[in-house]
């Protein structure tokens, strides 16, 4: 069925199709039409589910872990502070492995009370043992959700997923949408260690350095594991509804001598600006980081790199470019821009690219640029 | 005589201290309950004497969760199993500081929104897991490793405040009484919707008395009208057996205090204190329970 919805409705109409048996939510913008919408479908009974309007993000996910070990498939919906509230919880979600999917509208972080874009509050939570996955259209929104629980509920992964969508600038945008009938893609969810009555066990108890660190590997294992899972459902997703993703979105890579590297909306806002540069002559490309978490392969190798960063590591860095220097040794041109919500144009990319300094970092508006 | 079972799901060698009421609160709790019952316990000294990985000396499943979290993590454990047509109870286990403290939003969200568990908070009044400190249930007076020389405020009303949620039933208990707890927490996972109940828990090493004296020390607290064994059930009060009998002649409060080195130097006017508010308490009780209130 094509339709046209905000990116919050898509998600919320994804879950409907994932049929969750539990979602526990607590209202912040830019998310909230997430859960208005979730809420709406359970009451007109159009989805079959226990909706538990929580008095707080920490206890949003302290229900969903409460409902998910019973077995049962949860969902849950924040932003920003409420992300950061729920912190301890979103640790306990991983550690106890339960499959619990949640979409973070990403938002800045106070003070001052800023309600528009940026990736710093899910950064906050990258190293808890969640996958982490960044949406750029309406559509990827809705896909990547109903792969989001096939992901996290395949056996060899049983870690939860976080579906991140830039606020505003796609939770409130408008865009066609495409819905599908999921069918078999997500199969029914199956929870070895759920908890059961007749073969009593103790769980998350007091643990003994040694096991504890054998427990941590084994997250660690399931994540690497994630990989071919995450590949299956790309192809399974292609295969049964024609849209295909990877764990980035390449746009003009192949002979480019300069890489843009962005996630979420300014991802796609880099690919009108490398259009534009190839219309100057200059042979750019462009690499969208959709997986986070497992963080994927770049081939940046033999050539320079622009790192847009929506977020920020005090003292260390911009996330993105500090990643690519670690992990594929890139000397990334490192722009910090879009913070707060800060508008970014296709013209403000093509102008990065046009002055890049390899190894240098710029505050975009800040630092004299364009 | 009520016929408690000889059924056990404590079993042998949890790690608690000698003379702990926890853990023999918590044998009555689960007789009463039986095996179609799972426990959701927040950090508390539970957490602890339950075992180590992989081992565990509860025969019913335990859900360990976040010291804030326990009544959340039951409101939706509840709504998972109850869609799922399951009649298995679930039961929060928590100390007074993951009660009155760290977890009374948690408590305040899930009795509001009438989830179907049993919340019971074991009360010592004090943090006993991390080596006795001050929670918002020590009374005043009481020595604590945070207030060496005495709390200077009084203990928080937990029952006022779960009751001002209106709970189909709601009751305080101790261990020494194990007959009333083991009625009550009966009668409470008969009864759909938030139930509560609140066990005060003498702790040997935290109150500081000899701990073969933990049954004692339970007897001479509702003896001297410190604590007041009742039930408020679909909001109609009745005080029961030992309290009624208490608040009518009650022992001198001394007797309960004295044998407590945590009371050791306590001042008159925290004494004073200490007996106005359980005379209040008492007071209110009785009007409620004559329906003038």
């Amino acid at each position: 069925m094509l339709t046209v919805a905000t990116g919050n409705k898509a998600v919320a109409a994804a879950v409907k199709e994932a049929r969750p048996a539990v979602i526990a939510a607590y209202p912040i913008t830019p998310q909230t039409e997430i859960v208005e919408q979730i809420a709406e479908y359970v009451s007109s009974g159009a989805m079959a589910a226990q909706y538990i309007p929580v008095e707080s993000e920490h206890s949003a996910m302290a229900a969903c872990i409460g409902a998910s070990i019973t077995g049962v498939r949860t969902f849950t919906a924040t932003s920003s502070h409420g992300l950061l509230y729920m912190h301890e919880m979103v640790n306990w979600a991983a550690g106890a492995r339960l499959p619990i999917v949640m979409a973070n509208v990403n938002r800045a972080l106070g003070p001052g009370w800023n309600i528009w874009a940026e990736h710093t509050d899910a950064f906050q939570e990258r190293d808890t043992g969640w996958l982490q996955v960044y949406v750029s259209t309406v559509q990827e929104a809705y896909d990547t959700t109903l792969m989001a629980f096939r992901i996290a509920e395949h056996e060899d992964v049983l870690l939860p997923v976080m579906v991140n969508l830039d606020g505003f600038l796609l939770s409130h945008s408008m865009q066609p949408l495409l819905e599908v009938e999921a069918g078999d893609f997500i199969p029914p969810m199956h929870l070895p260690h759920a908890i059961d009555p007749a073969s009593p066990a103790g769980y998350g108890t007091l643990t003994g350095p040694e096991d504890y660190f054998r427990l941590r590997w084994d997250m660690e294992r399931s994540m690497r594991d994630s990989v071919p899972v995450i590949r299956d459902a790309h192809d399974a997703f292609a295969r049964q509804f024609g849209r295909s993703y990877g764990f980035l979105d390449e746009y003009r890579c192949e002979d480019a001598d300069v890489v843009v590297v962005a996630m979420g909306t300014l991802g796609m806002e880099a690919q009108v600006a490398v259009d534009q540069l190839r219309n100057e002559g200059i042979k750019a490309g462009c690499m969208r980081i959709r997986w986070f978490r497992p963080f994927p392969h770049l081939d940046l190798k033999g050539r320079d790199v622009v790192a847009i960063d929506r977020d920020y590591s005090f003292g260390f860095g911009g996330v993105i470019a500090r990643s690519l220097q670690a992990t594929e040794r890139a000397e990334p041109y490192s722009v910090i821009a879009g913070l707060g919500g800060q508008e970014v144009t296709y013209d403000d990319i093509v102008g990065f690219v046009r002055e890049r300094k390899p190894g240098e970092e710029c505050w975009f508006g800040v630092d004299a640029h364009v | 005589m009520t016929q408690i079972p000889s059924e056990e799901f404590i079993l042998k060698c949890t790690s608690a201290c000698a003379g702990c009421s926890d853990s023999l609160t918590l044998r009555y709790v689960l007789k009463a309950a039986g095996p179609d019952t799972v426990l959701v316990v927040p950090a508390c000294c539970t957490s602890v004497i339950q075992g180590i990985f992989p081992h565990t000396a509860v025969n019913v499943p335990v859900y360990n969760v976040a010291f804030a979290a326990a009544a959340a993590c039951a409101s939706g454990m509840s709504a998972a199993l109850r869609a799922a047509g399951k009649k298995t109870s679930v039961i929060v286990y928590a100390g007074d500081g993951g009660t009155v403290d760290i977890g009374i939003q948690a408590l305040s969200g899930a009795f509001e929104r009438r989830a179907d568990f049993l919340y019971i908070c074991y009360d010592n009044e004090a943090y006993g897991n991390t080596g006795m400190q001050r929670s918002g249930s020590t009374p005043i007076g009481a020595r604590t490793t945070t207030t060496p020389a005495g709390k200077l405020q009084a203990r928080k009303d937990l029952d006022a405040i779960v009751a001002a949620h209106d709970p189909p039933y709601q009751a305080s208990a101790c261990a020494a009484f194990p007959q009333d707890l083991f009625k009550k927490v009966k009668k409470a996972l008969s009864i759909r919707g938030p139930t509560f109940i609140h066990v005060l828990a003498p702790c040997p090493p935290g109150w500081r008395y000899p701990s073969g004296k933990s049954v004692e020390m339970g007897r001479l607290a509702v003896r001297s009208g410190m604590w007041i064994l009742y039930e408020r059930e679909f909001g109609k009060v009745t005080i029961n057996g030992p309290s009624r009998a208490a608040i009518m002649k009650p022992i001198p409060l001394e007797e309960y205090l004295a044998p407590q080195g945590r009371f050791r130097g306590i001042s008159q006017e925290a004494v004073a204190a200490l007996r106005a508010q359980a005379d209040r308490t008492a007071k209110k009780l009785q009007a409620e329970e004559k329906g003038i209130c």
